[in-house]
C-alpha cells in the first residue's frame, strides 16, 4: 500500500468520524423520541447546536482557573485521536501502529481524567458530584475494558485493532464462548462510558441524577460545543469498536481499490444506523438505575471480561 | 577522570558526601549552610550520576571492582559497579540531584536546619553505598546506615507526637528488615562463610534453601520497599520527613530495596525457578490494590502520595514476578519484556513520585497545610506548581502520552504473553493479576483526580489557601526538571528501553529487540502483535487540539466573559458547599471500602424540631494493623511482663537458672553429635 493511500485513508477516517458523530447522536435522539410517540428534534439538530454554541461567547466562572479553558480542547483532541485509530470503513489506517487498543482506551482515560478535573475546577457542589461519580464509574469500567481487550488480544494474537479486525474477518474464528462474553461486557462498558441509560441519562436535567452533565454544567459557548462534540465522538468510537471487532464485514482491507472503500463507508453508515436503533430501543425499554447499583452492573462486565480471559488462558479453543 | 575506574570515582563521591555531612554538623545553624550542603550534594550527585550513566551506556561486560581494607578483616570491603548497579545508581543520583536542587529553595523554610543538613548528604551516601556494595557485610552495613540516616531525617520535627510514633514504627520495621536480610545472606554464604557476592554467585545456593532465601529477601527488601503487610511504617514515616526527604525516601530509597531484591534473586541466588513468581505476584498485586485504595481514602496530601508509592511498588513486584515466571520456564524474550517493564517503572516512579512530593512540599510551604480539606483554588495562586503537579498526576495515573503509561503498557503486554506458560497455577493466577493491575491503574487515576482536584482546583477552603503564594524559582526548577523528564520518557520510550537493554541482558540473559528504529515505536515482540508510539500520539494530540482551537477561534467566536458560577442557578458563596476529599471518595468507599477497610457510615439525625445539625460518621479500620501488628505487639508485651519477673529473683534462683541453661546447652551439643 502506498503512502499516499495510507494518508488519504487516515485523513478521510478522521474527517468521517467528525462528520458522522453528531448524526449518530441526532439519530438516537430522533429514534428515542419516535419510540415515545414524540416528534423529536430533526436529525441534523446536533450540527446546528454545535454551530450555535461555537458562535456564542463563552461564559467562564470567576473562580475557574486557566485549566478550565484548556480542558475542552484536550478532551476533544484525545477523543478525536482515539476515534481516528478505530477502523470504521477500512483496516489500512496509516497510523494504526502508533497506538494499540490499550493505548486507545488510555487515551479515552486521559479525556475522562481531564473532564473530571474540569468538573472540580469551579468549586461547585454539582461539579464535584459529577466528577466523583464519574471517577467511580471509570474505575469499574476501565478494568472491565482491559479484560475485554485481553480476551480479544488472546484470541487474535494482537492488540493492534487493525490486526484484530483482520483476524476476525478471516474464516478461522468461529463462535467462541469467550467472544460472546467479551461482546456482552463491551456493550455494558460502552453504555456506561457514554453515560447512557441505565447508568446515566444524557437528557436529564434533574441535578441529583446527573453524572456527565453535572461535570460539564459550568461550560458554555465554544467550550460546551467541544465537549458535546467529544461525547458524540466517543459514542461513535464505541459503536465503531464493537462493529469492527464483532461485525467486521464490509471493512475494506488494506490495499483494496477505491470502490471497496466507498462501499465500506456505506456499510459503516448502515452499521451506525442499526446500532443507533438498538441503543434507542434499549434506552426506551429500561429505567435508569440508582448510582450505587451501577457498581453491580459494571461488576458483571468485569467478571465477564475476566472469565473470558481466564477461558483463553485455560484453553485455546474456547 | 579518564584514568579513574568508575568504582573508585563513585566511592570518592560517597566519601565527599560523607565529608559534607560531617561538615554540616559544625555549620548546620548558619544561614549559608544550606547553600553549601545542598550545592555540594547537587554537584557530587550530578558527577556520580554522570559516571553511572556513562557506565550504563558503555556497558562493559565485566564490572569495575575494588576491595578496601575495611569491614570484616578476612574479606575486606568489596565494592563493585556493574550495569545493574549503574542503572540503579543513575536513578538514585538523579533523584538526589533533583532533591538537592529543591532543597536549595525549600530548605529556607526549614525551622530546624541543623537536624536536616548533616543527615541529608549522609543519607545519599548510604543509598549509594548499598548499590556499590559487593559483599554481605558491606551491603548490610550500608543498608543500616541508610536506614538510620533516613530515620534521623524522619525525626527532624521530633516534638510532634505523630512524628515520634512514625520514627518508632520505622526503626522497628527497618531492624526487622535488616534481620531478614542478614539471615538471607547467611543462608547464601553457606557454612564456609563465603560472604562476598562473587563467592555466593560462584558456589550457588542449594535448591532446598532457595525458597527460604527468597522468603527472607522478600521480607527484608519488602519491608523497605513497602510490600503489604510490611508497609505500615511507610505512610507514617515518608510524610513525616521534610518534603525533599520524603521525595527521596519514596521515590528513591524504595528503589534501593528493589535493587536489593533483584540483586539477591536474579544475580546471587542462581537459576530462577518458576514458582518464585507465585509469592512475588501475590504480594505485588495485593500491595498494588490495597495501596491505591488506601491512598484514595487519605485526606493528608503527603500520606496519599506515600500510599501511592506502595501501589507502584506493588506494580514493580508484579512485573518482577512475571519475569520470574517467564525466566523459570525459559521464555527468554518474555522475561526480558517483563524485566524491562519493571526497570522502566522503577525509573518512572522515581521521577514522578519525587515531582509529586516536591509539589506537596511547595503546597506545604505556601499554606502550611497538608490536609486537602483546607486547600483548594491553588491553581490560581500557584500556577507553576499546579501545572507541574498536574503533569506528575497524569504521569502516575498511567495516561498517555506520559511515561507512566509506557511502563504499564509494557507490563500489560507481558501479561498477554503468559498463556504460553505451562504451569496451571500461573495460568489461573496471572489473569487475576492482570485484572487487579487494571483495577489498580484505574483507581490510581481516580486517586490523582482527587488529590489534584481537591488541592489545586475549586475555591480556597481556608484563609491559608487563599493567601498562598508561588514558591521560589529553585523549587520550581527542580519540579520542572522532573516534569520534562517525565514527558521525555513518555514520548521517547524507545530510547529508555534501549538504554535498559544491557541491564536486562545482564539480569535475564537476553534483551528486548532494538527499539530505536522505524519511527521510534516501541514494539515488544513483533509489530503485528502490538506497538505504541508515544511521540506520534503526543504529536497527534497537540496538533488536533491546535486545529480545533484555531478553527473555533477563527471561524466561530473567541469572546470570553467572566461571570459568577452558574451552579444550576443557585450559586452558594461559601466554599464549604464544595465537594471535599471525603465526599469525593465516598462512592468508591461504598464500592470497595466495605471489603477493604470495613468502612461503615452512620447517620445521626436530630429528632424532629431540634435545630442541631445531622452528622455523618464514617468508621474505617486498618485491617493489616489490627490483625497482624496489634496481636504481635500484645504478645510481645505479655511476654515482657512475664519475663520481667526474672529481674527480681534471689541469687539462689539465678544460679540454678544458669546451671539449668548450661545443662540444656550441653545436652543440645551432645545430641547434635
Amino acid at each position: 500500500m502506498g503512502l499516499i493511500d495510507g494518508i488519504s485513508i487516515q485523513l478521510s477516517q478522521m474527517a468521517l468520524v467528525l462528520a458522522l458523530s453528531p448524526l449518530l447522536t441526532g439519530l438516537v435522539r430522533k429514534l428515542k423520541a419516535r419510540l415515545l410517540l414524540r416528534q423529536g428534534p430533526p436529525l441534523l439538530q446536533p450540527y446546528r447546536d454545535l454551530i450555535r454554541l461555537a458562535r456564542k461567547e463563552a461564559v467562564v466562572a470567576e473562580s475557574a482557573s486557566w485549566l478550565f479553558r484548556i480542558i475542552p480542547y484536550i478532551v476533544f483532541a484525545t477523543t478525536w485521536v482515539a476515534a481516528a485509530l478505530v477502523p470504521t470503513f477500512a483496516t489500512g489506517l496509516l497510523f494504526s501502529w502508533s497506538a494499540d487498543l490499550i493505548a486507545i482506551i488510555a487515551l479515552l482515560g486521559s479525556a475522562r481524567f481531564f473532564l473530571a478535573l474540569a468538573g472540580m475546577d469551579v468549586g461547585t457542589s454539582f461539579g464535584g458530584i459529577g466528577s466523583s461519580r464519574e471517577a467511580m464509574i471509570a474505575t469499574l469500567a476501565e478494568p472491565a475494558l482491559i479484560m475485554i481487550v485481553f480476551t480479544l488480544a488472546l484470541i487474535a494474537g494482537s492488540t493492534q485493532l487493525s490486526n484484530v479486525a483482520g483476524f476476525m474477518l478471516s474464516t478461522g474464528v468461529g463462535l467462541r464462548v469467550s467472544l460472546g462474553m467479551a461482546l456482552i461486557a463491551l456493550i455494558i462498558v460502552a453504555i456506561a462510558e457514554n453515560g447512557r441509560i441505565p447508568v446515566d441519562n444524557p437528557a436529564t436535567h434533574l441535578e441529583l441524577t446527573m453524572v456527565h452533565e453535572a461535570m460539564v454544567l459550568e461550560y458554555s459557548g465554544r467550550h460546551l460545543a467541544l465537549i458535546e462534540f467529544s461525547s458524540s465522538l466517543k459514542l461513535l468510537l464505541y459503536t465503531a469498536l464493537i462493529a469492527c471487532v464483532f461485525v467486521p464485514w464490509g471493512l475494506a482491507p488494506a490495499g483494496a481499490p477505491l470502490h471497496v472503500h466507498l462501499i465500506g463507508v456505506v456499510i459503516f453508515a448502515a452499521k451506525l444506523g442499526v446500532a443507533g436503533l438498538m441503543l434507542a430501543v434499549f434506552e426506551t425499554m429500561i429505567a435508569k438505575m440508582r448510582v450505587f447499583r451501577v457498581a453491580d452492573f459494571l461488576g458483571a462486565a468485569f467478571m465477564l471480561g475476566f472469565l473470558g480471559t481466564l477461558l483463553r488462558f485455560v484453553s485455546r479453543s474456547l | 577522570m579518564v584514568a579513574l575506574p568508575p568504582i573508585v570515582a563513585n566511592l570518592w563521591c560517597v566519601a565527599a558526601l560523607l565529608v559534607i555531612g560531617a561538615a554540616a554538623v559544625a555549620i548546620g545553624k548558619r544561614n549559608w549552610a544550606r547553600w553549601l550542603v545542598y550545592g555540594c550534594s547537587l554537584t557530587v550527585s550530578a558527577v556520580s550520576c554522570t559516571i553511572a550513566v556513562a557506565h550504563l551506556i558503555a556497558a562493559p561486560a565485566a564490572g569495575s571492582e575494588i576491595v578496601l581494607p575495611l569491614g570484616l578483616p578476612w574479606i575486606g570491603a568489596n565494592f563493585r559497579i556493574d550495569v545493574l548497579a549503574a542503572f540503579f545508581l543513575a536513578v538514585i543520583d538523579l533523584g538526589a540531584v533533583a532533591a538537592s536542587l529543591y532543597g536549595l529553595g525549600y530548605g529556607r523554610h526549614e525551622s530546624a536546619p541543623e537536624r536536616v543538613l548533616p543527615f541529608f548528604p549522609v543519607f545519599l551516601a548510604g543509598m549509594n553505598m548499598v548499590i556499590l556494595a559487593a559483599d554481605a557485610f558491606t551491603f548490610l552495613f550500608a543498608w543500616e546506615f541508610m536506614s538510620l540516616a533516613s530515620w534521623a531525617l524522619v525525626m527532624t520535627h521530633h516534638r510532634d507526637e505523630e512524628n515520634r510514633r512514625a520514627g518508632y514504627v520505622y526503626i522497628v520495621m527497618a531492624s526487622l528488615g535488616t534481620l531478614a536480610l542478614l539471615l538471607a545472606f547467611g543462608l547464601m554464604a553457606g557454612p564456609d562463610g563465603g560472604y562476598t557476592f562473587a563467592a555466593m554467585r560462584a558456589h550457588g545456593t542449594p535448591p532446598g534453601l532457595a525458597g527460604l532465601v527468597l522468603a527472607f529477601a522478600l521480607l527484608g527488601t519488602g519491608s523497605k520497599a513497602g510490600l503489604v503487610p510490611l508497609h505500615v511504617w511507610l505512610p507514617l514515616a515518608h510524610p513525616a520527613a521534610p518534603s525533599h526527604v520524603s521525595a527521596l525516601m519514596s521515590g528513591v530509597m524504595t528503589k534501593v530495596a528493589i535493587y536489593g531484591f533483584i540483586r539477591i534473586t536474579f544475580d546471587l541466588l542462581g537459576p530462577v525457578s518458576w514458582w518464585w513468581s507465585v509469592p512475588v505476584l501475590l504480594a505485588g498485586v495485593v500491595t498494588a490494590t490495597l495501596g491505591v485504595l488506601s491512598a484514595l481514602m487519605q485526606n493528608d496530601l503527603k500520606r496519599a502520595l506515600a500510599y501511592s508509592t506502595i501501589e507502584n511498588i506493588g506494580l514493580i513486584f508484579v512485573a518482577l514476578g512475571l519475569a520470574f515466571a517467564f525466566q523459570g520456564n525459559g521464555m527468554k524474550a518474555a522475561a526480558a519484556l517483563a524485566m524491562t517493564a519493571a526497570l522502566f517503572h522503577v525509573l518512572n516512579h522515581s521521577l514522578f513520585k519525587s515531582l509529586l512530593f516536591f509539589g506537596a512540599g511547595a503546597v506545604l510551604n505556601a499554606t502550611g497545610e497538608r490536609r486537602m480539606e483546607k486547600l483548594g483554588g491553588l491553581q490560581n495562586r500557584m500556577p507553576a506548581t499546579g501545572l507541574l503537579f498536574l503533569i506528575g498526576s497524569v504521569a502516575i495515573s498511567a495516561l498517555p502520552p506520559l511515561n507512566g503509561f509506557a511502563s504499564e503498557w509494557l507490563m500489560l503486554q507481558a501479561i498477554l504473553l503468559s498463556p504460553d506458560l505451562p504451569q496451571w497455577a500461573l495460568k489461573l493466577l496471572i489473569p487475576a493479576v492482570g485484572a487487579m493491575l487494571a483495577l489498580a491503574t484505574a483507581l490510581a487515576a481516580a486517586c490523582f483526580v482527587r488529590a489534584f482536584g481537591i488541592s489545586f482546583l475549586g475555591r480556597p477552603r481556608s484563609a491559608a489557601a487563599s493567601d498562598a503564594h508561588e514558591v521560589d524559582r529553585l523549587s520550581i526548577a527542580a519540579m520542572a526538571m522532573l516534569a520534562v523528564l517525565c514527558l521525555l520518557a513518555g514520548v521517547l520510550p524507545a530510547f529508555v528501553i534501549d538504554a535498559l537493554a544491557p541491564v536486562v541482558q545482564a539480569v535475564t540473559g537476553t534483551r528486548m529487540p532494538v527499539q530505536t528504529v522505524a519511527w521510534l515505536s516501541i514494539v515488544p515482540i513483533a509489530e503485528s502483535r502490538s506497538s505504541y508510539n508515544g511521540l506520534l500520539v503526543f504529536f497527534f494530540i497537540v496538533s488536533s487540539a491546535s486545529i480545533a482551537a484555531f478553527a473555533i477561534h477563527r471561524l466561530a467566536s473567541d469572546r470570553l466573559r467572566r461571570a459568577p458560577a452558574w451552579d444550576c442557578g443557585f450559586p452558594d458563596g461559601s466554599p464549604v458547599t464544595q465537594y471535599t476529599a471525603d465526599s469525593f471518595a465516598q462512592p468508591l468507599r461504598r464500592v470497595f471500602g466495605g471489603f477493604a477497610f470495613r468502612a461503615r457510615e452512620e447517620v445521626h439525625m436530630p429528632p424532629p424540631g431540634d435545630g442541631s445539625p445531622a452528622r455523618l460518621t464514617v468508621t474505617m479500620h486498618d485491617l493489616v494493623w489490627e490483625f497482624i501488628y496489634e496481636p504481635i505487639a500484645r504478645l510481645v508485651n505479655a511476654l515482657a511482663v512475664r519475663l520481667n519477673h526474672l529481674q527480681f529473683l534471689t541469687i539462689r534462683r539465678y544460679l540454678s537458672l544458669v546451671f539449668g541453661v548450661l545443662v540444656f546447652l550441653l545436652l543440645v551439643l551432645a545430641s547434635w553429635g
